[in-house]
């Protein structure tokens, strides 16, 4: 594995290195938190958490500049607040809320932030594809610099959108990144099962497209790779694929059994490879224990101030469930408008009452 | 009759085609290790073998085109959609390979594949896992649509999908799954497709209906007993082929007929029900044929907003009653 640690040196390195941390101490502490609310019955829906997956979402947004776009997966949590979300518009969406970043429309596998660049997690398995595609095309037409960069599993590399996008992407010479996080599992099947190769930055060579293949429990070995492939798109050199291996330290989503594989798997990898531990190593002569406890505490803080936020929202008002699905649908002159208001009359007043965080699927 | 729930109910029923016809397979997402999300697959590879219960890859098209040749050339495969939304990936094969291939082919082959669609609104699991989508293949020449509602269909049906030539849709609503109910013990019992179900009798209005939204049609029933209506409720099981005679019937015996389900209701299948009651049964009609079903909207995530947007039980008796007061 190719762990050049070009931009971990010198002082500007250990000033990145900081940076990096902090983005990765946030996403474990606010996944931390999502766990906890989430069996607590805060959160309703599903939740799929990113945990031991951190540096790709550090290291690659890192990067990225506010204006670029992603496209996320349904563990994008991760990615969310790398790219920029405040924790507070996540903790609300997760929670709901009408203060969440989709007006509680979306949740945690449908969460997006149109102010930062962010697609949009995704229910669908490699539905960010074409979406990145299209972003990188569009600024192609729109003759700016930006890049899109798409986020997805081992799993979504079977699909056939993975095929169609990444040789669309490569013909046209697209500024699209494809950050593939390698974690070993979709679900209950490893990618043993479900491939016949182990490197599936392979697949890149198939379509012409250049790749790297990186130590994704390691910021600074992400944060590499995609400077590279980040620079060679703005500069109008087309496509890259970055295969990250790294590791699911979760179940695949909150109440997942785990039963296809042994507990102390988990352990041996997390022991090893945690990318913060590993992180807190490297700067450990750079920074002081206190200096890395100042991180936590300020994570904790700012997610405690993002639950108290969301608790105190909110939840959507029952009419808003009959709009804001077409442009023009709040406006009482559009006929779309008309139609949402005929159905809201026929439907809210059998609307049962519901409260915070419950979870309705009675009769 | 025993009392299994609506998933061991479907158990039973993959266990007794899977015995009974070597020839019958399983395949889909993360169905052999963890036994299905809804507990709907445990036991088969451990009876059956990996051969005929098998864990693919997320490569949905691929899985129903390669059910529709396996079909073709001498199996049985279903094929579990893991959620009925991500039919959505692989509508080629199914709408332009399956459902035209006999009709094309001047009747050299048939299609006998079951496609297992777990649907509906439960949990806020959000606009991408929640759709009931129906409709879409009801409109689509040379499929079959079954919906089952309680247990007892759940089994019968899946048999008969199973059975059946022809390439069949099994829209299997995934708040049903913990349901219990009874089954009749025979290992042959099947529920014919193509034939609705009474549920109850009553002379004043029917629902007709499927799915989950049968339980809620039956709940609407008994309120109004209290009140002195008395409701029939049709159970349609099938969608496609409907039945359509049943449907006259009850227009003949109750002269008003309210149709639901969870679906969105336009476009609907409640919409091909009404538009054949007007059309074919307008004598029968004392009052309007009433449609319920979903608001034409993605489901959303918050639970408020997501309770709101589909007909309940209130809904469904506030339509009966009025109906069988005269008020519509
Ligand atoms: C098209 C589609 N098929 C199946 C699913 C169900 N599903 C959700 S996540 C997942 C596994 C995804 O694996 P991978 O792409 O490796 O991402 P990871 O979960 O490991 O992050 C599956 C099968 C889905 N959401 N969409
Ligand atoms: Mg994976």
């Amino acid at each position: 594995m190719a762990t050049t640690l070009s931009s971990s040196a010198g002082p500007a390195g250990a000033e990145r290195g900081l940076g990096l941390l902090r983005t990765m101490v946030r996403i474990r502490v606010l996944e931390e938190g999502i766990e906890k609310h989430f069996l607590a019955g805060d959160i309703p829906g599903f939740a799929h958490l990113s945990i031991g997956q951190e540096a790709v979402a550090a290291g690659t947004c890192a990067n990225l500049r506010r204006d670029d776009a992603i496209a996320s997966t349904h563990r994008g949590h991760g990615h969310t607040l790398a790219k920029g979300t405040t924790m507070r518009a996540m903790v609300a969406e997760l929670f709901a809320r009408t203060t969440g970043v989709c007006k509680g429309k979306g949740g945690s596998m449908h969460i997006a932030d149109f102010s930062v660049g962010m697609l949009g997690a995704n229910g669908v398995v490699a539905g960010g594809f074409g979406l990145v595609a299209g972003a990188a095309l569009s600024a192609v037409l729109r003759k700016t610099d930006q890049v899109a960069v798409c986020f997805f599993g081992d799993g979504a590399t079977n699909r056939g959108p993975f095929h169609e996008n990444l040789n669309l992407c490569a013909i046209w010479n697209l500024p699209a990144i494809f950050v593939l996080e390698n974690n070993r599992y979709a679900s209950t099947t490893s990618t043993a099962e479900t491939m016949k190769i182990t490197d599936v930055a392979r697949r890149a060579d198939g379509y012409g497209m250049p790749s790297a293949i990186v130590d994704g429990f390691d910021a600074f070995a992400v944060f590499d790779a995609l400077e590279t492939a980040v620079a060679r798109a703005r500069s109008g050199g087309g496509p890259t694929f970055v295969e990250c291996k790294t590791y699911r330290a979760r179940g695949h989503y909150i109440g997942d059994p785990e039963r296809y594989r042994r507990k102390t798997e988990v352990e041996d990898v997390m022991s090893t490879s945690d990318p913060i531990v590993r992180m807190q190593a490297v700067l450990s002569d750079e920074l002081s224990p206190q200096q890395f406890e100042h991180l936590w505490a300020e994570a904790r803080d700012e997610f405690a101030d993002a639950v108290a936020f969301a608790r105190n929202s909110p939840s959507p008002e029952q009419s808003e469930a009959f709009f804001g699905v077409y442009a023009g649908d709040r406006d009482p002159g559009d006929p779309v408008h008309r139609i949402a208001a005929r159905e809201r009359d026929a439907l809210l007043p059998f609307a049962p009452s519901v409260g915070t965080g419950s979870q309705g699927s009675g009769h | 009759m025993h009392t299994v729930t609506f998933s061991e109910a479907t158990l039973e029923a993959m266990r007794e085609e899977m015995r009974r016809d070597a020839t019958v397979f399983l395949m889909g997402e993360d169905i052999a290790k963890q036994g299905g999300i809804f507990g709907q697959f445990k036991g088969l590879p451990e009876e059956f073998g990996v051969e005929r219960v098998r864990d693919t890859p997320i490569s949905e098209a691929a899985l129903v085109g390669a059910g529709v040749g396996a079909a073709l050339t001498g199996c049985r495969p279903v094929v579990d959609m893991h959620f009925a939304d991500f039919i959505t990936c692989s509508m080629d094969e199914l709408v332009n390979q399956a459902a035209k291939l006999r009709a094309m082919f001047g009747e050299q082959c048939v299609v006998p594949m079951t496609l297992r669609a777990p649907d509906g609104i439960t949990k806020s699991a959000g606009a991408q896992h929640s759709q009931s989508l129906e409709s879409w293949f009801v409109h689509t020449p040379g499929l079959e649509v079954v919906v089952p509602a309680d247990p007892e269909d759940a089994k019968g049906l899946l048999k008969a999908a199973i059975r059946s030539d022809n390439p069949t849709l099994y829209f299997e609503h995934k708040a049903l799954f913990p349901v219990k109910g009874p089954v009749p013990d025979d290992d042959d019992f099947v529920v014919p497709i193509g034939k609705a179900k009474p549920m109850r009798d009553g002379t004043d209005v029917t629902i007709v209906t499927y799915g989950i939204t049968v339980t809620r049609a039956l709940e609407a029933a008994a309120l109004l007993e209290a009140e002195g209506i008395e409701v029939a409720v049709l159970n349609l099981r099938t969608l496609w082929p409907l039945d359509y005679d049943a449907i006259a019937d009850a227009a003949a015996r109750t002269h008003r007929i309210v149709v639901a389900h969870e679906a969105v209701r336009v476009g609907g299948v409640g919409a091909e029900i009404a538009a054949f009651l007007g059309e074919q049964c307008f004598d029968d009609l004392d009052g309007p044929v009433v449609r319920l079903g979903a608001a034409h909207v993605p489901v959303p995530f918050a639970p408020a907003l997501q309770e709101a947007m589909y007909p309940k039980t209130p809904a469904i008796a506030d339509a009966a009653r009025r109906l069988a007061r005269r008020e519509l």
